[in-house]
């Protein structure tokens, strides 16, 4: 599971800043946050940052980050800048979008 | 679509382009409200369509526009369209325009659940209400094919994105990459059914032609041909290729040919206003010279005059022309003489046709001359070639506009045949040509037609001398039309001719006189013979008289003597 892009892998106690681009209180909105929250208290614990943008509110902090699809993921920090699109449901591609080694227990 | 129609009212408005000749070919521009698709190939201007109409609507029908664009950055488009005159930057500033790149890169993307477009259309609504746009124009929308891998998702948010800006009550230009087997790449024609236009490229014998279709255009008469464009220093320029009606103004304006005599043979007044005139002939006939002594009356009577030329340099037009006393450069530096030469094979036939039309709307001429036709044949197909000016000639016509074009015909050809059987599209045609006739070679010239005016039928001879063109006065004797030498031959031997005439004349007058002098005397000799013979004759009778009365008075004496009577008297 190598990850995507040239640069190595962060380093485990890097803090994740997290952006979630919605636009209003949709289904898919909502049930995004919840799978983020849920995948970031078990993998992130104690070093993420998630901020919530309704571009419904704010629509000129579309254009910043390129967002089209909604919901969009986007790994601010650490860099490089990524970014995970869809209600985030599928766990393991959301880790490989946030280029999280998972823990093998 | 959420259209408010009024009963009675229900026609199709129109979102003007600005785009020279693309709004006469859709009688109007775009549909006002709803969705355009542009496809063509690469290179073939749909971008620059896209900005055009956003920047002329901004500068010329006060409406804003959004420009979104996926394929190239903000900065690299106002620059790409800075060159072109768009000062985009300076819109932008005015709020009169807003462009916004929207950038995909799949490598970043991960795509893990269910998704839609949502971000787009906030974005594009956020664009629109910021600046209250009346045009959008998405440039390339399938762009976003290569973004995200569900294309039925995607197909299902474009169809809902068209709805949306329909809805949002703008008009939209949608550009297209052009497809294998559908039109476009992705088949977007299919979402969108109200109006397709086409940009095509081709190459034909090494010469490129860019063309525009209007494919489809729901609720609008519109073209059906393929319109050529042009792309240069001012965008995109199209030009209509017929007319479709035949309806221009004929005017009773007229326009003297800068040859007094020549005026004198088309009804005393020269060209109609407005009209085409062919002047052919085989080479060094003067055609151009004709052309040019046109050409500088329009500007001596202070009109503009355009000289289209294929063959020479305007500073060689310029030197010939002043051999034969005509100053070019005058008018030239006045303004009201434009000279224009290429080559003819610099550009496709419809480039020439194009470019031709750009500097008529520029330079606004009264009078336009193309120099000569012919080489536009080297250029196209008969038929191509016939269609090209039936075009110009519509077109100058539709503007009032006197177009004079010289043709060369071929030696041993018919004399009468233009190469591309364009004379049937001529109001006046003037046939120059040579008179060979005992070793020499004379101009000759002749009004083979001309619409609507009483026109010399006679052949002229022609000179071409230091003060311009001379037409001769004509000859009118018992043969043929004589030219050079031969026709003073026979002027001089004419005029021998006169002269013994006329000392016949003067012999038979002197007889005459003779002669009445003659009866004259005789009739006096008579006289006084008469004259003499009575003197004579009453000389006799006076002397008969005189012998008479001594006869008597002899006898009286006798008888007094004789005393017969016995008596004296007293």
């Amino acid at each position: 599971m190598s990850p995507k892009g040239n640069c190595s892998p962060p380093a485990e106690n890097e803090v994740y800043n997290l952006r979630l681009y919605v636009a209003g209180q949709t289904e898919k909105s909502i049930e995004a946050f919840h799978n983020l929250e849920r995948i970031a208290e078990e993998h992130l614990k104690n070093r993420y940052k998630i901020e919530v943008i309704d571009l419904l509110k704010n629509p000129q902090l579309a254009e910043g980050d390129q967002i089209l699809a909604i919901p969009t993921l986007v790994r601010k920090l650490p860099p490089p800048l990524r970014k995970i699109i869809g209600d985030l449901s599928n766990t393991e591609r959301v880790l490989i979008g946030l280029d999280i080694q998972t823990k093998k227990k | 679509m959420m259209r408010q129609v009024e009963p009675g009212e229900e026609f199709l408005l129109k979102s003007q382009t600005g785009i020279q000749g693309f709004d006469q070919i859709t009688e109007g521009g775009l549909p006002k409200g709803r969705i355009t698709i542009i496809v063509g190939g690469p290179g073939t201007g749909k971008t620059l369509f896209g900005m055009q109409y956003l920047v002329n609507g901004a500068n010329m029908y006060g409406e804003p526009g959004v420009f979104v664009a996926f394929e190239e950055t903000k900065k690299k488009l106002a620059q790409n369209t800075s060159s072109l005159g768009f000062r985009v930057n300076s819109l932008i500033k005015q709020k009169k325009l807003h462009i916004d790149h929207i950038y995909i890169e799949r490598k970043e993307i991960e795509e893990t659940g269910e998704y839609d477009l949502e971000g787009l259309f906030v974005r594009l609504g956020y664009a629109i209400d910021s600046i209250g746009a009346k045009r959008v124009v998405l440039d390339t929308l399938e762009a976003i094919f290569a973004g995200f891998s569900n294309e039925n998702l995607l197909r299902a948010e474009l169809r809902r994105l068209f709805k949306w800006l329909e809805d949002k009550g703008v008009s939209a230009i949608v550009t297209a990459e052009r497809g294998t087997e559908t039109l476009t790449r992705y088949g977007l024609e299919e979402y969108v059914s109200d109006c397709l236009i086409v940009l095509d490229h081709r190459i034909n014998d090494q010469i490129s032609t860019r063309r525009l279709r209007v494919a489809k255009y729901r609720g609008s008469m519109h073209g059906t041909n393929e319109y050529p464009y042009l792309i240069d220093e001012h965008g995109i320029s199209i030009l209509p290729i017929t007319s479709i009606k035949l309806d221009y103004l004929a005017s009773k304006e007229r326009i003297s040919t800068g040859i007094p005599r020549l005026d004198a043979m088309l009804g005393g007044k020269g060209y109609y206003k407005g009209t085409s005139i062919l002047i052919s002939g085989s080479a060094g006939t003067g055609k151009s010279s004709f052309a040019l002594t046109f050409a500088n009356s329009v500007c001596q009577n202070g009109e503009k005059c355009l000289y289209v030329t294929f063959e020479e340099a305007p500073d060689q037009v310029i030197r010939n022309m002043g051999s034969i006393g005509i100053d070019l450069r005058q008018w030239i530096d006045k303004g009201l003489l434009k000279m224009s030469a290429v080559r003819s094979t610099y550009y496709g036939l419809e480039t020439h046709l194009v470019s031709i039309h750009k500097i008529i709307e520029e330079f606004n001429p009264s009078v336009a001359i193309i120099d000569p036709i012919t080489n536009l044949v080297t250029v196209g197909l008969p038929a191509d070639v016939k269609s090209m000016l039936t075009r110009l000639i519509d077109y100058l016509k539709g503007k009032q506009i006197t177009a004079l074009f010289t043709n060369l015909t071929h030696l041993g050809g018919r004399i009468e045949a233009t190469q591309s059987e364009i004379s049937s599209l001529m109001d006046s045609w003037i046939l120059l040509r040579d008179i060979e006739l005992r070793g020499e070679r004379n101009r000759g010239l002749y009004v083979l037609k001309s619409r609507g005016m009483a026109h010399s039928n006679q052949i002229r001879e022609f000179l071409i001398c230091k003060n311009g063109i001379n037409l001769l006065d004509i000859y009118t004797g018992p043969s043929d039309v004589l030219t050079g030498s031969a026709r003073a031959a026979l002027e001089a031997e004419e005029k021998a001719n006169a002269v013994l005439r006329q000392d016949e004349i003067n012999a038979l007058g002197l007889e005459l006189e003779w002669k009445r002098k003659m009866a004259k005397s005789q009739i006096e000799s008579l006289q006084a013979e008469l004259d003499a013979n009575e003197a004579e004759i009453r000389k006799r009778i006076n002397e008969a008289k005189f012998k008479q009365k001594t006869l008597a008075d002899e006898r009286a004496g006798m008888v007094k003597m004789r005393k017969v009577n016995g008596t004296v008297s007293k």
